[in-house]
């Protein structure tokens, strides 16, 4: 199809101008795609940097100076968000940590098995059990969450962090990853093998197939760390006790009742800032050693 | 395989059920089940028998459709629904027209700058919707925005973004900002798996960047357009967090502005979980109905293309 359409393609491009006008005007073309992409980095870092430079400012300051104006108050801010009853937000920041790394873990090592089981194996419901848990990715939270809520809440484990941990570990989307990642990394004829050494299929697993699916595990885990962490609407279903809330909770509570009192903007901007740091330091220092392009299952061989 | 399997045959052939096991379970529990007590409980009702006192006088009884016709005849559902769509007209195709542009930009030759960018364009999605409805709520307000600043400084008219259609274009930027990344990605990754071969043979023919990107590169990535566009559909009509953290800053955002937030409403304000319940399936129903719809249609269209 698309050679047919190049031929349909050759006059036009024979009517362009021919070497003479070739040079310039391929800089320029080189030229437009940087721009527009500087364009789109600009624009979705400005409310990272709107929101790094508000942190910096006073109360008064937010409002009166212009707003890319670095103020005098970032210290100020902390210690306030620091005594903000008791220092909640620091345990709000935990919660998250634990809420997103142990939800991660789990959610990785049930996506490992799941996936080589799916990659390797050829049994019978294979593709039905994989079609199954895959639909998981379709169903929309809200009718889950909700029920999810009136079914905890008969076991007594609403309000819990079991309550928030709990519905996370499944990931459709995990094991969807894992399963390409370990069909690609994992050879059947190593896993043959280990059979043939004698190896339980157990062993075969953690000890020859598990290093070879790190790399996909990896990715795995930090899309499954940056969905829990940041989940909103099973938390804000879940809990009611503010000292088990995720940071993302948190920082809605702060602002709800910092509407009225502009007082407050400054812990909700300064707590904003030091929520969205985690997370791009995480991105940051993973993207040394880690592509992208794993999180949408590209596998290079 | 055929000797192995004979020599331990209970090990190879329970192995695989095994491994599955945690996510069987896991799924059953929490995805299965409530998913079916959702579907119960939309079909029952509270009875109340005389005032509504003392112990017994409050039983659950099927309602049979009753939850169903209420809520479809409920206005405030309809027009919420109504809101998400027209909010869904502008989320997916911006996001997903900025997600490919970004994308072929990322693979033509000689770009600079690009892991830089690609990174910076990224970067919203490690950022909660929620922190991210609230940082740009705070942009959208006069008080502290930059553009406002700008547009008083220039004698400008400052339009208010948080109320009547502007709200829609500003929840709308939220949504986008955060989602243009990660499907970038995707579709950037499935453009770089294109053999360098068929720009070999276009670049002979003398067909310019623009040409190649139009003839050759959009069409072989359609099924990853396809499906950011299937999953963009289903994420955008569950709509939740960035209307619900704008909400405190401004008026035009109601309890029930999207019709998630009604089902939360119902089932915590209200305490109404069999109307809620009739809700979220009716949603979850709409979802599906229009994602597979969009699937279905874009698969005869591919193969259309494909027979011609």
């Amino acid at each position: 199809m698309s050679s047919l359409a190049l031929h349909k393609a050759e006059p036009a491009a024979g009517t362009n101008p021919g070497t003479a006008q070739g040079p310039p005007l391929r800089r320029r073309i080189a030229l437009v795609p940087t721009l527009t992409l500087l364009l789109g980095a600009v624009y979705c870092l400005l409310p990272v940097a709107w929101v790094v430079i508000a942190s910096t400012k006073s109360g008064k300051e937010l409002f009166s100076t212009f707003t890319f104006l670095p103020g005098s108050g970032f210290s100020d801010n902390l210690s306030q968000l620091n005594a903000y009853r008791d220092g909640v937000y620091w345990e709000w920041m935990g919660n998250s940590a634990l809420y997103a790394i142990l939800g991660a873990l789990l959610s990785t090592a049930v996506s490992a098995f799941s996936g080589y089981a799916l990659a390797v194996y050829r049994f019978r419901g294979r593709e039905t059990l994989f079609n199954v848990l895959l639909a998981g990715v379709l169903m929309p939270p809200v009718i889950l969450a909700v029920p999810q809520y009136l079914l905890l809440a008969k076991a007594d484990l609403t309000d819990s962090y079991l309550s928030v941990l709990l519905p996370q570990i499944l990931a459709p989307y995990g094991v969807y990853l894992a399963r390409i990642y370990a069909a690609a990394a994992v050879p059947a004829d190593v896993v043959e093998a280990g059979r043939m050494d004698g190896a339980s299929e157990w062993r075969i697993f953690t000890r020859i197939a598990l290093p070879m699916m790190v790399p996909g595990l990896v990715t795995v885990f930090l899309f499954q760390f940056v969905a829990i962490w940041n989940n909103f609407l099973l938390p804000y279903i879940m809990l009611s006790d503010d000292e088990k809330f995720p940071i993302t909770l948190g920082l809605f509570t702060l602002l709800e009742q910092g509407a009225n009192t502009p007082a407050l903007y400054t812990l909700v901007i300064t707590g904003a800032f030091l929520a969205v740091l985690p997370l791009i330091a995480l991105f940051l220092v993973i993207q040394r050693f880690w592509s992208l392009d794993l999180l949408s299952g590209a596998v290079k061989s | 395989m055929s000797s192995a399997a004979r020599r331990r045959p209970y090990g190879v052939k329970g192995a695989p059920y095994a491994f599955l096991l945690p996510a069987s379970l896991l799924f059953l529990l929490f995805f299965a089940l409530p998913i079916g007590y959702a579907v119960y409980l939309s079909f029952r009702k509270v009875h109340v028998s005389g005032l509504g006192l003392g112990k017994n006088a409050r039983s659950e009884v099927w309602a049979g459709l009753e939850n169903y016709t209420d809520a479809l005849s409920d206005s405030e559902l309809v027009n919420g629904a109504l809101r998400v769509l027209g909010y869904g007209c502008i989320v997916v195709p911006v996001m997903l027209g900025l997600a490919l542009l970004f994308a072929l930009m990322l693979d033509s030759d000689k770009v600079r700058l690009a892991p830089f960018t690609r990174l910076a364009i990224f970067l919203p999605y490690a950022i909660p919707g929620v922190v991210a409805a609230l940082l740009w709520g705070f942009l959208y307000l006069p008080d502290v925005s930059p553009f406002y600043f700008v547009l008083d400084r220039l004698g400008l008219p400052q339009p208010d973004l948080l109320d009547g259609g502007p709200l829609y274009l500003a929840l709308s930027n939220i949504a986008i900002w955060g989602g243009t990344g990660f499907n970038m990605i995707v579709i950037y990754t499935s453009l770089q798996a294109i053999p360098a071969e068929v720009y070999e043979a276009a670049k002979l023919d003398g067909a310019t960047p623009l040409q190649i990107a139009l003839r050759i590169k959009i069409p072989m990535v359609a099924p990853s357009l396809v499906l950011t566009f299937f999953f963009s559909i289903i994420a955008t009509l569950q709509v939740f967090n960035e209307p619900t953290t704008i909400k405190p800053l401004t008026n035009s955002v109601s309890t029930t502005w999207s019709p998630l937030m009604k089902v939360y409403q119902d089932a915590f304000g209200k305490g109404d979980i069999y109307a809620a319940a009739a809700q979220a399936v009716i949603i979850a129903l709409a979802t599906l109905l229009l994602s597979f719809g969009f699937l279905r249609a874009a698969n005869r269209r591919q193969k259309q293309e494909a027979a011609r």
